[in-house]
């Protein structure tokens, strides 16, 4: 009985980690949809993209941090050069445009990086060693320190959403475009800097998660999915409502991979979805509409 | 002018059709099995032009309908002795209508991408389910099983030879595209469009629309089983590959590519698509995504109406 107590806690503790990456993710994906409209399919590539990165820089210099860096910063700028190429010209045409798009960049970005980089999977090493006993197990410092370096970069989201020029145009933009550019304010200029800024976190999260499991090609496509979950559970362009979903369904999983196989626990996760989208389409973590 | 278009498009339909009854008498065999699979790609991609194309909702879920049935028919041809080709058909019809209504039942409250974003995760739902329940589906190896034999009951019964199996493929394929025409020019058909030029205004005319987008999702799905049946007796294997979602998402690259809409355009784009992957993969082997995903965007953006789509108002006429 004090096991399964124990277990419970320990699958609470994994739950909240991968919840805040997942946090991560999906606040990229959410911020970019909620402010431009566009379904961005080619997250888990960005994402993927930007473990990556992180592995080479890793490789080359040793220092974690600097890779963390670099990985955010190419994939912000790759993201930016994706959004000018392939999405700038669908503006203003059905939104399910930018669904076949960025599905077409996925399959470009994920074959790329196959071609590139292999089939095998890498490894990146823990950047903190030390561990600490939790219940019966060794649980290690930087699965804590990932997610409270997750946690620390969406606080920064929002202050940057909240307090910087930018912050504020973004939000006018999201409002009303039209508006905002009869205003004064460089609209396709503001659209770009979110596409860069969602790629970014987005490669953030995958240098971040990276040491937990490895990375491969393939790797992106189970987050574009959990992170689509979170964004319509949380409801779509709402960063807050993202941030718990991401969270409680995260939970969800770790305790539904107690009574069955971590491959079926997605199950659950899947029917919160349908739940949600039966039940509240506007999300489950915002206000009921009026 | 009306009875110009017809002769003008029945004609056409006809050399089209006597060229792919030719095709396996004077092709290699390679480029045989390669027409077969055109056509079996091809009516997975119309089934899902009649959701795309027709009633404006994009289905990322339409490998759950091919796979299911592709799963119905392994089932019946491994229950049982001698399998027989009569029952896999229903077979497999059965379950991805049961899949379909499922999914239909829930997938048309919501509208655009949340409908687009569901039916993807049920399409994933059921990837998770037949990869994990290896006792009944055989999990990552799937199940394989011997091809049975084309024939009336009781009367004549022939193995299937490449030639044999073409001209069944597409004796179906022609069926259900003529099926689907007729259906898509019927009273039925003109309100799936017209949900799909005007949703609201449709409703307040009184056409309950959620029931018409019910059948239109089921319809979708029974066609898109029957091309899984077709490719479960061709490849003698029904895969979980088949479920996962790209599948979907090459359906509807091949409604993008040949041009949304008009039944026929979607089979070019699937034979549009596997000709640009044969050639591809020559010079870029497994990584020919790079190139066919790099001209798919560029048709997105460029191309919005497909191959086809210059030439729909004179191929619906």
């Amino acid at each position: 009985m004090a096991t399964s107590i124990a277990q419970f806690l320990v699958q609470t503790v994994n739950g909240v980690v991968t919840g805040l990456i997942l946090a991560l993710v999906a606040s990229g994906l959410t911020l970019i949809f909620g402010i431009m409209d566009v379904v961005n399919f080619a997250h888990g590539e960005l994402f993927m993209l930007g473990a990556y990165v992180g592995v080479i820089t890793l490789a080359a210099t040793g220092s974690f941090w600097l890779a963390l860096v670099a990985a955010t910063l190419t994939i912000a700028l790759l993201g930016a050069v994706i959004y000018v190429a392939t999405l700038r010209p669908l503006l203003g045409r059905d939104p399910l445009n930018t669904i076949l798009v960025t599905f077409g960049v996925s399959l470009v970005l994920q074959n790329y990086a196959l071609w590139q980089f292999g089939p095998v999977a890498r490894k990146i090493q823990e950047p903190f060693p030390g561990h600490f006993a939790l219940f019966y197990l060794d649980y290690p410092w930087y699965r804590i320190v990932i997610a409270l370096l997750a946690a620390a970069i969406i606080a920064a989201l929002w202050l940057f959403l909240k307090f910087s020029t930018y912050g504020v145009w973004i939000r006018a933009t999201t409002q009303d475009r039209v508006m905002a550019q009869a205003m004064g304010i460089p609209v396709p200029r503001v659209l770009t800097v979110v596409f860069a800024i969602g790629s970014g976190m987005a490669a953030a999260s995958g240098v971040l998660f990276g040491p937990l499991v490895g990375v491969d090609h393939a790797m992106g496509l189970d987050w574009v999915l959990k992170a689509f979950i979170v964004v319509v559970v949380g409801g779509m362009g709402n960063l807050a409502g993202s941030v718990a979903a991401a969270i409680f369904i995260s939970l969800l999983e770790s305790y539904a991979a107690l009574i069955v196989s971590p491959a079926q626990a997605v199950i659950f996760s899947f029917a919160a979805l349908i739940l949600t989208l039966l039940f509240r389409p506007t999300g489950l973590f915002v206000p009921t509409p009026k | 002018m009306m009875r110009r278009h017809d002769i003008a498009y029945w004609t056409g339909f006809s050399v089209v059709l006597a060229l792919l009854i030719a095709a396996p008498l004077v092709l290699p065999e390679f480029w045989r099995r390669f027409v077969t699979e055109i056509l079996i790609w091809g009516l997975l991609a119309m089934s899902s032009d009649i959701l795309i194309g027709y009633t404006g909702m994009v289905s990322f879920g339409h490998s759950a309908f091919f796979g299911l049935g592709m799963y119905g028919a392994a089932a019946a041809l491994l229950a049982v002795k001698p399998p027989n080709l009569w029952l896999a058909i229903p077979c497999g019809l059965l379950a991805s209508a049961a899949v379909a209504a499922f999914v239909a039942y829930f997938s048309t409250r919501l509208r655009d991408i949340y409908f687009a974003i569901t039916t993807l995760i049920f399409s994933q739902i059921f990837y998770v389910i037949i990869f994990t329940w290896t006792a009944v589906t055989g999990g990552e190896n799937g199940l394989t099983f011997s091809r049975p034999k084309l024939g009336i009951p009781g009367l004549v019964a022939v193995p299937f030879t490449t030639w044999t199996l073409h001209w069944f493929v597409l004796a179906a394929v022609t069926a259900s595209y003529l099926v689907l025409r007729r259906i898509m020019r019927s009273p039925f058909g003109m309100v799936l469009q017209s949900i799909r030029e005007n949703e609201a205004r449709t409703r307040a005319i009184g056409y309950p629309i959620e029931r018409y987008k019910i059948v239109a999702v089921m319809l979708s799905g029974l066609f898109a089983g029957l091309a899984g049946v077709l490719y479960a007796i061709q490849n003698e294997f029904a895969a979980p590959d088949f479920v996962f979602f790209l599948v979907s998402g090459e359906a509807v690259i091949y409604n993008v590519m040949g041009g949304i809409g008009t039944l026929v355009g979607p089979i070019a784009g699937a034979a549009f698509f596997l000709l640009l992957r044969e050639a591809c993969s020559r010079f870029f082997t497994e990584y020919y995504l790079i190139p066919v995903g790099l001209i798919f965007i560029a048709m997105v953006i460029f191309m919005p109406q497909g191959l086809l789509g210059f030439a729909r108002r004179w191929l619906n006429r």
